[in-house]
This record gives C-alpha cells, structure tokens and sequence, in this order.
C-alpha cells in the first residue's frame, strides 16, 4: 500500500492533485466525467470583484504541445459566486476547496479575500498575481517583487486562511518575487502560470487570437514549470503547489521531486476530461514502481 | 457525454475538400440533432469539434471540411484507424418549437448537421423544405442524401453554377408559406437569414473551442439571455436570443 497523502498548510489532502483555475470551472461539467471528490481538491474559475465577460473570441489557438488561451478571466462576479455557485458547488464537491482571486487594484485583491475568506468551503485563498490576459492590472502585480509583496501584505491581512501567491513565469527573476510574497506573510506559492504566447494566422495574416496575445499552456511549457518550481524551493520554506505542463503521474512525482506538495493539472483536463481521475489511478502504480511508499517524503527530493 | 474509441468503416471523398467518415462505436451519449463530437487526434494537442451528420445505434457519419493541418491529417485517415471521440456534446436542435413547415438552411459544411435534422424531422412526419448553398457547382454534396428523405432541396450557389443564383437568402425567396427556419453556416449567412425572414428559427454557431463540454470558456458569447458557451448552451440558439 502506498501513501498519496499530503499536507498544505495544515490542509489534509488525500492526493496531491488540485485541477487548476480556469480549466475546471467550479467542476460541475467535470462531475458529469467522474466522482471529482476523488481529487485532493481543486482551485476554481478566477473570480474579480465585479462581473466580467472576458476577451472578445477567438480566446483559443492550438500550438505544437500546447495551447494558447485569451479568456480574460470571465467570471459572474464573486458575490454571484458566493450566492449561487458555491451553493451548488456543495452538492458535487463535499472538500475544502481552493478560491482564485484576480483583481485590478489593491482594493479589489482585498475585498475579494475578504468575501471569500468568510465562506466555509474555502480552504485556500490562492491570490492570482499573473493573469496575462486582462490589461491594466493581473500580470502587472506579479512582474515586481514591490507589488507582489504589497498585494500579499494587504490580503493576509483580511484572512485567516492560508495565502498561496500565484506567480508569473513572465519575468527575469521568479526567486526575488517568490521570496518577496514569503517575506510579506505568504502561506505558500502557486506556480507557474501561462507563459506569455503568440499564433499568427498565415491567410488573414493577422495574430489568431482576438487579443492578439494569450497564455501558453500545456505539457510544452512543463520543463519551464520544473525548473521554477526547483528554483523556487530552493529560495523559500513556504511550500508550494507546482503547475504547467502536468499531465500524467510520472509529470506529477517529477513535479513534487522539484519541490511542489501539491500538484495542479491545467490544459490537460480540457482534452482529457478524466486525465485527473486517470493520474490518480495511476499514481500507485507509478509509486511502486519508483519504490516509493510516500508522496510527502518525495518532496524537493531532486535537490 | 462519453469518451470512447470509433473505428473508421468507410471514408469517401464528397468534395476537393469534403470528406464523409462513417465509424462504428458507442453512440448512446448523442440525443440530438444539431450536437458535435470532439475528435482526439494523434500529435495534435486540441480535439477538433466536428457537427453530427448522421448516427444510429452503431455508426456515427461525419461530413467535414479540410481547414486545417489537424481535418487534413483526419483525411488521410484509413478505414480500420481508431479516433478517441467525445460524444454528445452541445444542446442540439429543438424539434418541440411548434412549427408546421420548416425550411431547413445550409451553407457549406453548415450543411452536413441538418441532414441528421431533416431525418428526425421527416420521422416525426413534418416536411422541411431544404436550402442548400455553395460556391459553385463543383463544391455540392449531400444533394442526393436530402433528396432521398423525400424532401424538396433547392440549392444555391454564389457563381450560378447550378440552381438558384446567390445566396441561400435569394433561394429563402423562391419558398412560400414556411413559418419557421433551421440554419447552420459561416456567421455572416446566419445573420443575412436571421433578416431575411420574419419567422422564428434556431441558428447553430461555431467557435473556437478548447473542451468542448463547457469549462474553459473559450467559446463565449453575449445573447440576449446572458453570456453562453457556444460548445455547452449552443452550438444552437433561437433566433431571438441572439445579438447581432
């Protein structure tokens, strides 16, 4: 028998698997594949203090072993979210869940916290620094250790409940933001987002996505994911839930031998509906095969 | 919706670039006409969203167009390949809306859903009158399929290369007495067909889509009933929900 448990920031999770924000939704039109509570949680659709709509379409484009999306962080709004999709979330989802916060001010990134930090299903409040597709605001946060550290100050603040940063892999030196947002009281970090993209549409000669840039997902982008991850956990004691790229159990052991205690799976559930289901069924197999017993003892084995 | 493997039966070219693939597996998630599958295909990171043409208990028809470095390498495909395919995706065509004469609106491979419509349609006992366009002649097909449901089929084409000369909506003013439409086509046709008659109808839209079954929003548009994923709440939307 192996042992897929971990533990994050006091939370007990039976895996360390954790669909990430905005290739889950609030796992309703997963629950329709299979039983989602089998995952050790997972981080629901980035949520702003007002409603938004998002970027005009096409928001997608394929690449070589990835995919660029431009969604634009569409979402009702978090006082729709708490009214009715955390309600309803309740009937399929019976875990501690994580809340992704996006905003274009300070004060946006607090209230935010501040509504979502009184909701019971909240176990993590994971602050998205590094949205690269909304103008004026996500990314900008997250490409200065100044500001990643402000917006992490202001919102530990208003929560008692963990704090994990999401960072950018868009800038020249991850290390100082990561420690930054440790230094200013973050809980953990959450990394990498998308990587800045571009697709040019040869006919139209015209960038395909109507936001002409998008974030670049997929396993494409998973060597770039390790080597923050391992970086990172070298820099900081805070722990860290490690994301890009991930798609099968071997990704996910690699992953946590990086340095991650919990593992995000992004793209990958949009082409495969079940992937996580499929890595969890796998991962045991994957363990005894590797000799491991334990998920917890392999973390930031590789340093 | 379901995720299961599809054999390839037969695949026959219709057009220069319009294949029709006829595959065996399990087809129980599709409910209506008007849905989509979505195909895996090897070296290719997105599925393709591809509209029904045809299905029954066994074998799933799909009547496509080559646009694309992935629907080109899905027409080299052989009979006996296997495709991972997610079925039953979208809401479909809404065959309660009260109607007694429907016309049924096709441009290009817009064409191939409304074949699954017009048999649905023609089983419950209506008779649509089918509206076929394209660019020319050469491009035609399915015109033989409508036409042994027993259905009138009027095809238009831009060049006057065959039957009416224009647009679908120049061939829309040839039918009389219709009260209700089915469309399916490049957007600018379904708007020139959504102004060009005074009935209700339902229009079915494409997007560009990551899943296909509703969670990455990269399909959204505004309505008048609020935002909807084209690839959940569509592909199919009345007429009087739509912003143009």
């Amino acid at each position: 028998m192996v042992n897929l448990n971990v533990n994050l920031c006091g939370l007990e999770l039976d895996n360390p698997l954790i669909p990430a924000s905005g290739c889950f939704g609030y796992g309703k039109e997963f629950a329709q594949w299979y039983d989602i509570n089998m995952l050790g949680s997972f981080s629901f659709k980035g949520t702003t203090l007002e409603p938004r709509f998002g970027n005009p379409t096409p928001r997608i484009a394929e690449c070589a072993e990835g995919m660029l999306n431009a969604v634009g962080l569409q979402n009702p709004g978090v006082e729709h979210v708490i009214a009715h999709e955390l309600p309803e979330m309740k009937q399929y989802f019976h875990k501690p869940v994580v809340a992704n916060i996006s905003g274009f001010s300070l004060e946006e990134y607090v209230r935010c916290c501040e509504l979502l930090d009184q909701e019971e299903q909240v176990g993590i409040l994971e602050v998205n620094i590094s949205c690269p597709n909304v103008h004026g605001g996500g990314m900008a946060f997250g490409t200065s250790a100044q500001s990643a550290a402000q917006v992490t100050a202001a919102v530990k603040k208003v929560t008692k409940r963990p704090v994990f940063i999401k960072l950018s892999p868009n800038v020249t030196n991850i290390v100082e933001i990561a420690k930054a947002c440790e230094d200013a009281g973050a809980d953990g970090l959450s990394l990498i987002n998308t990587l800045l993209g571009m697709r040019i549409d040869l006919n139209r000669r015209k960038p395909i996505l109507a936001n002409k840039m998008g974030g670049f997902s997929g396993p494409a982008i998973f060597p770039v994911a390790v080597r923050m991850v391992y970086q990172v956990y070298d820099a900081v004691k805070i722990p860290l839930m490690g994301m890009g790229g991930v798609q099968t159990a071997r990704d996910v052991i690699e992953m946590m031998l990086a340095g991650a205690t919990a593992v995000q799976i992004g793209a990958a559930n949009l082409t495969n509906p079940c992937v996580c289901k499929e890595i969890i069924e796998q991962l045991p197999i994957e363990m005894e095969k590797l000799g491991i017993s334990s998920l917890k003892d392999i973390i930031g084995g590789a340093h | 919706m379901k995720q299961s493997i599809f054999e390839i039966v037969s695949h026959e070219q219709l057009t220069e670039t319009v294949f029709r693939m006829v595959l065996q597996g399990d087809t129980s998630d599709i409910t209506a006409t008007g849905q989509f599958v979505n195909v895996r295909l090897e070296g290719k990171f997105l599925r393709r969203p591809i509209s029904v043409c045809d299905w029954d208990d066994q074998t799933l028809t799909l009547v496509y167009k080559v646009v694309g470095l992935g629907t080109e390498q899905m027409s080299k495909m052989l009979p006996g390949e296997k495709l991972d395919i997610l079925t039953g995706l979208g809401n479909g065509y809404n065959l309660e809306a009260g109607f007694h004469k429907p016309l049924l609106i096709g441009g290009g491979v817009g064409v191939p859903p409304l074949f699954a419509l017009c048999k649905a349609l023609v089983n419950k006992g209506v008779k649509p009158v089918a509206i076929l366009g394209f660019n020319k002649k050469e491009e035609i097909f399915l015109k033989e399929d409508f036409e042994k449901l027993g259905v009138e089929v009027i095809i238009a084409t831009a060049d006057g290369s065959y039957g009416v000369k224009g647009f679908v909506t120049d061939a829309m003013k040839t039918v009389k007495g219709y009260d209700y439409f089915f469309s399916c086509g490049p957007e600018p046709m379904l708007k020139a067909v959504s102004f060009a008659t005074e009935c209700s109808g339902q229009l079915s839209f494409e997007e560009r889509m990551a899943c296909g079954f509703g969670a990455c929003m990269g399909c959204s548009c505004k309505t008048k009933y609020g935002n909807k994923r084209i690839c959940k709440d569509g592909p199919v939307l009345t007429k009087e929900e739509v912003i143009w």
